[in-house]
């Protein structure tokens, strides 16, 4: 068996792995390899074909696929190695890396490591929607990955099970295919996409929104979908909708499976790892970053994890001490998670300043309030909502008056 | 016409087992399957155990058929590969009439020539499987108890009786039956099928075809089992088979770890009007997630990968309904309910002596190809991803097209070259698990998809 020992390994070329590594390619010495297990780079703008990627990160608007070549092109022009068809299976009790490429069997052995291997929307069974088996059932990112890039053809009327900004995104892809969708279910009171995106898509693709449901069956007939049941949540009318197509959107799961099976800390809520404001894991010289600790946020957000993680690693390279942990961040609900969620002493803040959480109910105009061991710390109106479907945002200075070893600080949202 | 020496309906577990052992000696055989591919009704989905038969009741032919069957199986699996674990398995104990019923399944177990079943008492229950849920009060281990790969056994009969010479006939209804005083026709959706003698292996459809011959001995009805199947991250919960205890107020449901690396909570027990259906319920699932919540708790937390439900041919009769009726030439197996997987062979064993009493010429043939090999489809042993020295000689072993289940073009490849290929994807989740993990196609449902349209020439 093969062994590579580059100074940083990183796992998974979307947004957040590619821009750490072309960031951590002009920053350290030794060889930065990407490992990636799909034949193509770029993560999962590879079939995003529509626009609304970079805007944060590289100040422009893109093309999903676009976004991908270009985050591909900077990675290889700043030297890292990108290495296709490269499927990490298993990560060791410390840092090294099982890998399975065409060429054999490689093990990996960096001085540091980055997993950014993203996230992925649950499936029917996750959802427990029962019924018939039937082929015409998709995720978001089996949907694109069948029109983007293998050409191939949905079917005629579909529903949507979603929202939310990938929600808006399937029915895109799916008008693109000849598709049309005849209804979005979202549990939700109110749809939970970005208003601006939100307001014209409906208008422009006139597509009915029954806020308040919840998909709880399928219909097959000869082997096919043919109908789904929608309940109205609060009185339990049912209806059957025909439709021969159902995409279920949102609903991410982070892609955890080498960050569990190694025995790393996972946020019990998020299920990503648990990560300080540098980005580390709870194993030293392991680092995260996208999606992976925050499913899901745009791909700009990965892309901007990736530069900051690629700080931090070079410090680790560099032999740096390693500060105590001085407290934890906590949520309340409507809150379901945080990220990052430790902070240690003498570290820096977060990625572009902000707390990233997730909300489970839409809060218009949020009040956030911090408290650490029952004190006070801050209140604040955000100018923007707490939405479901999306990250909700939450500025670091609101922690500035948190002490180290005071205890746990409290997030949580008045009305 | 020509006319074989026997016919077999229904390329089940069963058909497939029968069709290979009668293949054996020198007849002409043919297996006449309904559906597009073997093993695709009850048989590809079942809770995947392989039974010692400890539980049967005393004195059945499911009781006798059951053991050696898993003996035979055993031993088959080790030549051809199938996966099979040994895990044990461990009955639980939730109240007082569970924990007063256990002595006398322990008896039942002695009395079905099984001897390793003990008493156990909390701790070691707790010891055995840590992740139980609180008040268990005791238990019962059967040691013997296993887990197997039910598709790949299916498939490998249907090879090996290929191998041996077997005809088979896919995608082919029997639709009626004309017997005359040399040989029966059979009428198909494809033709007429004449043969001398004819085994009806035809599962949940076996009294109908029973009715054509003239029997009116029992009825199926199609009892679901619903089941549900977690993620591999949850295989280390269940170290072992967790069974219920059965009582005078009912069987509960099981845990148990699969070949794959699951974990699978079932089944449920409902007797449906519809043989054909095979949908998931929502009261089905609702109490196996309540039932699993109080069993293990933390199995809950686990991400959930699929669900499925199966089809149980019960009968009113406690037990296989096995005979030939030698005037007619005839051979009926039915109510194979619950436990034919385990007991296949022992049934095609059992069958062929029966038939050789009945006067069916057995003559030994000479050079029977060795038994096939199955792909590594189990967690046990080293797949092909793990195999360097595979991918060195075929780099496609290197091409990861399935990343939940780590499934290789290569795999994906050998599917389509073997003697049965799969007719739709379905097929090819059973023969190398592709699509079968966690994220159902999120990933690679697309790939996948251009693979089988590119190997079979469908698709646009
Ligand atoms: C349908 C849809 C529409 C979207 N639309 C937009 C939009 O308009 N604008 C926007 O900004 N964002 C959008 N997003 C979100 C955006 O795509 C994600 O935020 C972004 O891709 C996250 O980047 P990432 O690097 O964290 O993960 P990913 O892009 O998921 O990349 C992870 C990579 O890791 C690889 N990997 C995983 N495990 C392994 C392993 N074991 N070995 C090797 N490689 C591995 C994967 O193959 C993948 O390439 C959309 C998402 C979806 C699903
Ligand atoms: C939920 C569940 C859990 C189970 N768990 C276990 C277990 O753990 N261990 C165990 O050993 N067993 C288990 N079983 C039982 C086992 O699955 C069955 O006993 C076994 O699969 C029966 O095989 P078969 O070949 O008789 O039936 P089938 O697999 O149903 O095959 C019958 C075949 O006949 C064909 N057919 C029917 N009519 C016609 C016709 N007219 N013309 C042509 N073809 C026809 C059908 O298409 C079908 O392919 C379980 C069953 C269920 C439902």
């Amino acid at each position: 068996m093969e062994t590579m020992t580059p100074a940083v390994a990183v796992v998974g070329a979307g947004p957040a792995g590619l821009t750490a590594a072309a960031e951590l390619a002009r920053l350290v010495d030794g060889e930065v390899l990407v490992l990636e297990r799909e034949r193509v780079p770029g993560g999962i703008p590879r079939h995003s074909d529509h626009t609304g990627y970079g805007l944060r990160d590289l100040r422009r608007v893109m093309t999903g696929p676009g976004y991908a070549r270009l985050l591909h092109r900077r990675a290889e022009r700043a030297g890292a190695r990108i290495l296709t068809e490269a499927t990490v299976t298993r990560v060791s009790d410390g840092r090294e890396l099982e890998v399975t490429t065409p060429s054999g069997l490689v093990r990996v052995e960096p001085h540091a490591l980055v997993l950014a291997t993203g996230a992925r929307e649950r499936p029917r069974p996750a959802r427990l929607i029962t019924g018939d088996r039937g082929a015409g059932i998709y995720t978001t990112g089996h949907l694109q990955n069948l029109v983007h890039l293998h050409h191939g053809r949905p079917g005629k009327r579909a529903v949507i099970v979603g929202a939310e900004l990938v929600s808006w995104s399937a029915v895109l892809t799916l008008r693109e295919a000849g598709c049309r969708t005849v209804l979005m279910t979202t549990s939700q009171p109110v749809p939970e996409s970005y208003a601006a995106f939100h307001l014209p898509g409906r208008a422009l693709l006139r597509v009915p929104v029954a806020t308040g449901t919840r998909l709880v069956s399928v219909e097959g007939d000869a082997g096919r979908v043919s109908a789904v049941v929608v309940e109205q949540v609060g009185t339990g009318r049912r209806r059957r909708v025909e439709c021969d197509t159902v995409v279920l959107t949102g609903d991410w799961i982070p892609d955890h499976e080498l960050a569990r099976g190694t025995g790393l800390d996972l946020d019990p809520r998020s299920r990503g790892p648990v990560v300080d404001t540098a980005l580390r894991t709870s194993r030293p010289g392991v680092f995260a970053a996208g999606n992976l600790i925050h499913p899901v946020d745009t791909a700009d957000i990965a892309a901007l994890d990736g530069r900051h993680v690629a700080a931090a690693v070079q410090r680790w390279l560099g032999d740096e001490r390693m500060g105590e942990v001085a407290f934890d961040i906590e949520v309340d609900a409507p809150l379901r998670w945080v990220a990052p969620s430790v902070v240690r002493r003498g570290d820096p803040p977060p990625a572009r300043g902000r707390l990233l959480l997730w909300t489970d109910t839409l809060v218009r105009s949020p009040v956030v309030r911090v408290h650490q061991a029952g004190r006070p710390l801050a209140r604040r109106r955000l100018p923007w909502p707490a939405s479901p479907g999306r990250v909700f945002r939450v500025p670091w200075s609101l922690l500035a008056r948190a002490r180290p070893d005071a205890g746990p600080v409290r997030l949580s949202l008045a009305r | 016409m020509r006319i074989h020496d026997v016919a077999v309906i229904g390329a089940g577990v069963v058909g497939c087992a029968v069709a290979r052992e009668l293949a054996a000696y020198e007849l002409d055989v043919a297996l006449v399957e309904a559906r597009d591919d073997v093993g695709d009704a009850t048989s590809k989905a079942n809770t995947a155990i392989l039974h010692t038969g400890f539980d049967a009741a005393p004195g059945t032919l499911e009781s006798r058929l059951v053991p050696r069957g898993y003996a035979l199986l055993s031993r088959y699996a080790g030549e051809t590969g199938i996966a099979v674990e040994p895990t044990g398995a461990v009955l639980v104990a939730w109240d007082d009439d569970q924990l007063a019923a256990l002595p006398g399944l322990r008896d039942k177990a002695v009395a079905n020539g099984y001897h390793a079943a003990e008493l156990v008492g909390p701790d070691f229950v707790y010891g055995t499987v840590p992740a139980l849920g609180p008040g268990a009060l005791g238990g019962m281990t059967v040691p013997g108890e296993s887990i197997i790969d039910p598709w790949s056994t299916t498939l490998a009969f249907a090879y090996d009786a290929l191998a041996r010479g077997v005809g088979l006939r896919l995608g082919t209804r029997v639709e009626a039956v004309e017997s005359g005083p040399e040989f029966t026709v059979l009428r198909t959706s494809r033709g007429d099928i004449a043969a001398r003698w004819v085994v009806n292996a035809a599962g949940l459809g076996a009294d109908v075809i029973d009715g054509h011959f003239g029997h009116r001995r029992f009825t199926v009805t199609a009892r679901r089992g619903e089941l549900i199947v977690f993620d591999t991250a949850a295989r280390p919960l269940a170290p072992k088979i967790v069974l219920p205890v059965p009582t005078s107020r009912g069987k509960g449901v099981l845990i148990s770890p699969t070949v794959f690396g699951n974990v699978m909570l079932g089944p449920t027990s409902e007797d449906l009007p519809d043989r054909t259906d095979t949908s998931t319920s929502e009261a089905g699932i609702a109490s196996l997630l309540e039932k699993g919540r109080r069993i293990m708790p933390s199995l809950l937390e686990e991400e959930i990968t699929t669900s499925y439900a199966g089809l149980r041919a019960a009968t009113e009769h406690g037990d296989y309904v096995v005979d030939v009726d030698a005037g007619k030439r005839y051979a009926c197996l039915g109510g194979i309910r619950s436990t034919g997987l385990t007991a296949s062979m022992s049934i095609a064993e059992h069958l062929r002596d029966l038939l050789d009493t009945a006067g069916l010429p057995l003559k030994p043939r000479a050079g029977l190809p060795p038994p096939v090999r199955v792909p590594v489809l189990g967690e046990a042993s080293a797949r092909p991803y793990q195999n360097d020295e595979l991918i060195r000689r075929d780099a496609e072993y290197g091409r990861i097209v399935c990343f939940c289940e780590k499934v290789t073009r290569g795999e994906v490849r050998d599917a389509f070259a073997a003697p049965i290929p799969p007719r739709d994807l379905n097929g090819l989740r059973r023969r190398t698990r592709a699509t079968l993990g966690r994220c159902q196609g999120f990933f690679c449902g697309a790939e996948v998809g251009r693979l089988f349209d590119e190997a079979t020439g469908t698709g646009d």
